[in-house]
């Protein structure tokens, strides 16, 4: 598999920018010619990512998001979005349905459970105290009208 | 992103616009509470025609506001929920309160 393009982003952690990252993303990965539905799964699990940064990683504090998109010959992408903030202790219970750290402020604790039913692989790596980065891989559909 | 809040008897109606994320859900909760615990109405209606886009922030807005209006002893409705919305409110078991209200009059004028 070859990576036939890529793009890279860095943006501050405010939520004004959580529509940004996920529309930057989806229009970068629109020249592969996904469907409809395909790219708004993209956004959603996209948009949850970048919460995440948003209001766990840097929960007090401003700090630097970036996210890098990557088209492969096969027709699928890779998502990566990383942060330097707080990093997460225990993986297996952040991604565990309706867990979440901050009931207070509404959060439904599915981030990770949509990230991996709108995608076909979610990967985390995190260090306390240094950050996390989230992989998403999604496989699109071939169309005829593709290339 | 916006939110219309009108007023019929008891029931209070949120027409929702746009992109519900993490930013935008905040404006809305702090717009609709306020009136909520004003009011105190029996239905709140949700509708979601307008909105393009949401994530499970959108959930968290339906869920804490489905618990505030069964503390009220009222009750909530999500209405006119587009199908990409439906997907997610779906795989986040909203399906099993039965607060999902759709008309689908598009299905039932295509169908003939």
């Amino acid at each position: 598999m070859t990576v036939i393009n890529e793009m890279n982003m860095s943006f501050e952690s405010r939520s004004s920018n959580e529509g940004f990252a996920r529309s930057a993303a989806a229009a970068f990965i629109a020249q592969l010619d996904p469907t409809i539905g395909e790219l708004n799964d993209i956004r959603t699990a996209v948009s949850e990512a970048v919460t995440n940064c948003v209001v766990h990683a840097y929960k007090n504090e401003i700090g630097k998001i970036t996210v890098n998109v990557k088209l492969l010959s096969d027709n699928s992408v890779i998502v990566r979005i990383h942060d330097s903030g707080c990093g997460i202790e225990n993986i297996k219970q952040a991604m565990e349905p309706l867990f979440t750290t901050a009931p207070s402020e509404d959060r439904a604790g599915l981030g990770f459970a949509v990230m991996q039913s709108f995608t076909d692989k979610v990967s985390v790596r995190s260090k306390p105290g240094r950050g996390t980065t989230v992989t998403l891989k999604k496989a699109l559909s071939r169309r005829l009208s593709n290339g | 992103m916006k939110c219309r809040i009108s007023f019929d008897n008891r029931t209070m109606t949120v027409q929702l616009f746009g992109e519900i994320d993490h930013h935008s859900a905040r404006l809305i909760r702090e717009q609709t509470d306020r009136l909520i615990h004003q009011k105190k109405p029996r239905e709140l209606r949700l509708d979601f025609s307008s909105v393009s886009f949401m994530d499970s922030s959108g959930i968290g807005l339906i869920m804490g506001r489905y618990r505030m209006m069964g503390l009220y002893g009222g009750y909530l409705k999500a209405v006119n929920v587009p199908r990409e919305l439906e997907k997610l409110m779906l795989l986040s078991g909203l399906g099993t309160l039965d607060i999902i209200e759709n008309e689908r009059q598009e299905m039932t004028s295509d169908s003939y």
